[in-house]
């Protein structure tokens, strides 16, 4: 696909649909302003979609308990009358300007196009969680998973699974009845699965077809080229084994990672990117950030400060992008019924 | 006030002054010694992943299934390993002892 040709221009470019992104989408719309989304995960939501969805919330204004989940699905239909693009699975890696328009690369090679941009970028972008191990690069995608596109690219093959909870589990049973070995490491003898699961497990161990290796940990991989040969596995007392193997599967989770950020232009490090909290602009002008990842003096981090700051950095894109408009100001409720007036257009 | 023993990963050990009340975490935090805490203690990152000395362990509260669960998806578990942001701080981990991981 060319780039031109996958291509999407909107008013405003926000990146990252956390909870606080979702609000941004919402208050662009209020503003009169059309938006896309970008986003690494699948779904829509951030940190309460990716690590939190059944935990309830207590300190969000005016619901005295929400799950995390629910109020993902609140924040998006809120956000469904103004019809934002969502860009889902894909991460932004790169900002440039063109004359008026800033110009976004994203990680599956298309770009896209708007004329400000809002980071909601959170703690960062997820992507699974690697293990440490330096030499583990240069197998990933050949002999090294972070998840099973083609359950039947394993068939025959020596297969390591590591990890504990659900992923890692699920994938044991399915791949017993394909690979030609499943050796399953994890650093306890708990599994964390369904019961169905389990069962399944303990009786795959007993007919010898998945190999339980627990207490152990991920140490070290050793092959030549892309393909894996051998994984190392430390007990935690000094000792190490190697298991034969030509596959491994690693399932631990989601980590999150702002290095894409890093080229710009907005000063992202540790701390987050530092902003003006007056319009929550970043050095960058018409780059603004909110959310966890904007800084400022006395910033606090919850999802309710974020709200805020949307609407902030919202009211400061507009003041950006329509410089002759008329400053009006209205409520939503003098402005009325979002969906409505969706549906009158 | 409760003292801790931290080894980070440079070998270097530090005698900490830990304020009651405070999560392992946060007293560890300001150390700069790798701890980041960047859940801010939700045990949801395993930022905050120490090994509890030998010793210490059975001393110490069970971990909870948050917890545990969480230590499944960090790197370099041990038998001692645990999320400092879980461990609040009181007079009886008085000379607590505690290592960064490391590979
Ligand atoms: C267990 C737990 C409990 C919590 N409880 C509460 C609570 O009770 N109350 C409260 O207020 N807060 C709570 N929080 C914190 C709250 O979840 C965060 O403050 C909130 O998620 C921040 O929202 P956000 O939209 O700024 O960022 P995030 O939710 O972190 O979302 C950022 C999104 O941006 C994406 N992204 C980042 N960089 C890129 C990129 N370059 N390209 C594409 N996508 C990118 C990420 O993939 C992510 O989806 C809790 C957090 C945890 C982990
Ligand atoms: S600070 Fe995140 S798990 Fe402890």
């Amino acid at each position: 696909m060319s780039p031109l040709r996958t291509a999407a221009v909107r008013d405003v470019a926000v990146i990252g649909a956390g909870p606080v992104g979702l609000f941004t989408l919402f208050a662009l719309g209020q503003a009169g302003l059309d938006a896309l989304v970008v986003d690494a995960l699948d779904v829509p939501g951030g940190q309460c979609a990716a690590l939190y969805s059944e935990k309830p919330i207590y300190d969000i204004p005016g619901r005295p308990s929400v799950t995390a989940g629910a109020l993902v699905a609140d924040l998006v239909g809120q956000a469904a009358p103004y019809d934002p693009l969502y860009l889902l699975g894909r991460r932004a890696i790169g900002l440039r300007q063109e004359g008026e328009q800033f110009r976004i690369a994203l990680s599956d090679g298309s770009e896209v196009g708007a004329r400000a941009v809002v980071v909601v970028a959170g703690a960062g972008a997820f992507g699974p969680n690697r293990p440490p191990i330096p030499n583990l690069a240069a197998f990933e995608g050949t002999s090294l998973f972070y998840a099973v596109d083609d359950p039947a690219r394993f068939r025959g093959r020596m297969v390591v699974i590591a990890g504990g909870g659900d992923s890692a589990a699920d994938w044991a049973v399915i791949l017993a009845g394909i690979a030609a070995q499943v050796v399953l490491v994890h650093r306890r003898p708990v599994f964390r699965a369904a019961p169905a699961t389990l069962a399944a497990i303990e009786r795959l161990v007993q007919e010898g077809r998945i190999r339980i290796c627990a207490p152990r940990t991920l140490a070290g991989v050793s092959g030549t080229g892309a393909r894996i040969e051998a994984v190392h596995l430390a007990d935690g007392a000094g000792g190490q084994e190697e298991v034969a193997a030509d596959a491994l599967l690693c399932f631990y989770g989601l980590a999150k990672d702002l290095s894409a950020l890093a080229s710009f232009g907005i000063a992202a490090g540790a701390a987050g990117i530092p902003v003006a909290p007056a319009s929550m602009q970043t050095m960058r002008p018409g780059v603004f950030a909110v959310g966890d990842v904007a800084d400022y003096p006395g910033k606090l981090k919850l999802i309710l400060t974020g709200f805020a700051e949307a609407a902030r950095a919202a009211h400061s894109t507009l003041a950006l992008l329509r410089p002759a408009a008329a400053r009006h100001f209205e409520h939503s409720t003098s402005r009325g019924d979002p969906a409505a007036r969706a549906a009158n257009v | 006030m409760t003292r801790l023993i931290v080894t980070a990963r440079d070998g270097s050990r530090h005698h900490v002054e830990a304020q009651d009340g405070l999560s392992v975490m946060e007293v560890l935090r300001p150390l700069g010694i790798g701890i980041t805490g960047e859940c801010e203690g939700s045990a949801a990152c395993a930022s905050c992943h120490v090994w509890v000395d030998a010793a210490w362990l059975a001393r110490l509260p069970e971990p909870e299934d948050a917890e545990a669960d969480m230590l499944d998806c960090a790197f370099n578990t041990r038998a001692g390993s645990r999320l400092s942001c879980q461990l609040r701080v009181g007079p009886e981990l008085d000379g607590l002892e505690l290592a960064m991981p490391h590979a």
